[in-house]
């Protein structure tokens, strides 16, 4: 057994060692694929505070990626044609300035989530994984209804967002942000899980009458989760939807929510890095399976059902065992 | 020692925690009916009755998990009926489970961290380690020392033995400094040892915080008991001290058998 510490810390080296000597091979391809491991790994980290942490099975985490998504492409859009989105009460213009697009994004996100949070945990098992999935289809039907913006055809932007001091129009600057974004997500998380509303939050997942009786409301705890997790995964969004340069309603598709799942779930449930390693190990499969043959899901398909079957901790599950007491 | 013949002070007779005529059915079956017992400061009270009497439908009702269908619950002179059970808890009511309720995969800890962290009432900080927040781990720590959980701290909660896992439920009903407890069974499985043990602790804490005992060990209640009340399809037959229960011809009869 290898200790999670360390399988934690490896899995970060890739993260630095891959993209360094993709530039160095020049191989621009390799690099676009870290950046698309490091968005989704956030998208990720931000359902497992809600399913790992809360025990919030969620099934519409598409939403809140799909709203970042939707909030740089509107945002853009306006900007590169010049009109503004709202003249009426107030002038709203489009931006092409990223930290702005990412302020919008966690903020719509994490707005949807409160709303969708206090209507569907008044639910739970699989009542609220229905209710989560029909969150979904409804803002993928919205979007696809959207002839505004896109539709089904969704919306390019032609230059990628900017930030300050960088070019993000090279891979490898785009992608350190991407990967400092990641790193700062999992700082709070990490801090997230230790605090003392972590501590309450992990207890109300195991034993929700005890939190009841010590004087503390797992619903209101599990709703602040909701909303937390939500925002990460709008802030997600946003960072794909740049990476592509391109919108479309499949951000918000039921599929994009199984896909956040599969990350989490393949790394370890509930495991700071779980979803780091599931993000990392899926685009791989996806690449190199994918060169193989067009039905490599069925691949992923046998790997996942393996990992559920064997390895109930994910891959770090399998590698380091069970998860060390935290003091 | 009869009810009439202690001398009681006002104080004593103002109860901490009081039922007054509660019914509760389901359906056709009449789970409580008209229940009305206090618990006063410095006793312990006990309920016994045979299996299916109503005893847990009573205390759900106490801590506000099931809602009454008619009469009312009052904690410290204030009417809760309609008050939630986390409410209840802020206001004063701790509670220790028949089936332990505790975060399994936590720490024996953070099981207590927990307690400190609900009377604390502060839970939405999202940054700093509740276990290096001395507030939270003084008051955990010292409940810990007292029902002796102190040298498995460290201890994943799902190790722990049943008789552990009892002792720690009381150390978290502690760290909510409560002013009165409801205890559902605390002996239930219990090694005699274990059984001894708790008995001489609860003995200690009931002037800190009188309690309210639901238990099927006879020896415990008959050591313990300032009162008894004898709860039978819904209702209570008798209440008293303990001669007086076990004296009394009706609960010899619908209870006790010959085991008094």
């Amino acid at each position: 057994m290898i200790r999670e510490t360390h399988v934690n810390a490896f899995t970060l080296a890739l993260f630095v060692a891959i993209p360094l000597w993709a530039v160095m091979a020049d191989e621009p391809f390799t690099i676009t694929l870290m950046t698309r491991a490091a968005v989704f790994a956030i998208a990720a980290i931000g359902l497992n505070v809600a399913l790992g942490l809360g025990g919030l099975v969620s099934l519409g985490h598409a939403v809140f990626f799909g709203l970042g998504g939707y909030a740089m492409g509107i945002l853009a859009h306006h900007a590169q044609t010049y009109t503004a989105l709202a003249e009426w009460p107030l002038l709203i213009e489009g931006t092409k300035s990223m930290p702005v697009i990412w302020l919008t994004a966690i903020a719509v996100s994490s707005l949807a989530a409160l709303a969708i949070g206090i209507l569907s945990l008044r639910t739970a098992g699989v009542y609220f994984i229905m209710i989560t999935l029909a969150f979904g289809q409804m803002f993928f039907f919205f979007a696809i209804s959207w002839s505004e913006y896109g539709g089904e055809d969704g919306l390019s932007i032609y230059v990628r967002n900017g930030f300050p001091g960088l070019n993000t129009l090279d891979p490898i600057q785009f992608y350190g942000l991407c990967l400092a974004l990641l790193c700062l997500v999992l700082v709070f998380v990490w801090r997230l899980a230790k605090s003392p509303f972590g501590l309450a939050l992990n207890a109300a997942r195991q034993a929700p009458v005890r939190v009841e009786t010590v004087g503390l409301d797992p619903a209101r705890l599990r709703l602040v989760a909701f909303v937390l997790s939500g925002a990460i995964a709008g802030l997600a969004g946003a960072l794909f939807a740049d990476l592509n340069r391109f919108v479309s309603p499949v951000m918000f598709s039921w599929q994009t929510s199984g896909e956040i799942m599969i990350f989490v779930i393949l790394g370890g449930v509930g495991r700071l890095f779980g979803p780091v390693v599931g993000a990392l190990v899926f685009v791989a499969l996806e690449h190199w399976l994918g060169e193989l043959s067009e039905f490599w899901h069925i691949y992923l398909g046998l790997l996942l059902l393996l990992i559920v079957l064997f390895g109930r901790g994910g891959l770090i599950g399998m590698v380091s065992g069970r998860e060390a007491v935290h003091d | 020692m009869t009810e009439q013949s202690v001398p009681l002070t006002p104080a004593r007779q103002t109860p901490v925690l009081e039922t007054r005529g509660i019914c509760k059915s389901f359906g056709a079956l009449r789970a409580s009916r008209e229940i009305s017992l206090d618990l006063r400061p410095g006793e312990i009270h006990a309920i016994i009755g045979p299996n299916g009497a109503g005893k847990s439908t009573l205390i759900a009702q106490i801590c506000g998990t099931l809602k009454p269908d008619a009469g009312s619950v009052h904690l410290l002179g204030r009417d809760v009926t309609h008050q939630a059970t986390r409410m209840r808890a802020r206001a004063g009511l701790g509670r220790t489970f028949q089936i332990s309720s505790l975060a399994m995969d936590d720490t024996v800890l953070q099981n207590a961290v927990l307690g400190a962290l609900g009377a604390s009432g502060r839970p939405w900080r999202f940054w700093k380690d509740a276990l290096h927040d001395r507030t939270l781990t003084e008051t955990a720590e010292e409940a810990l020392l007292r029902v002796g959980l102190e040298d498995l701290a460290r201890q994943r909660t799902a190790e722990l033995s049943h008789g552990q896992r009892r002792q720690l439920e009381v150390a978290v009903a502690l760290t909510l400094r409560p002013k009165a407890l409801v205890m559902d069974e605390p002996m239930a499985g219990m090694g005699p040892e274990g059984s001894r043990l708790l008995t001489g602790f609860l003995d200690q804490l009931r002037q800190e915080a009188p309690i309210l005992l639901v238990e099927h060990d006879m020896d415990a209640v008959f050591s313990l008991a300032d009162r008894i009340s004898v709860l039978v399809y819904g209702e209570v037959i008798a209440t008293g001290s303990v001669e007086e229960i076990r004296a009394n011809a009706a609960v010899r009869e619908a209870y006790l058998g010959d085991e008094a």
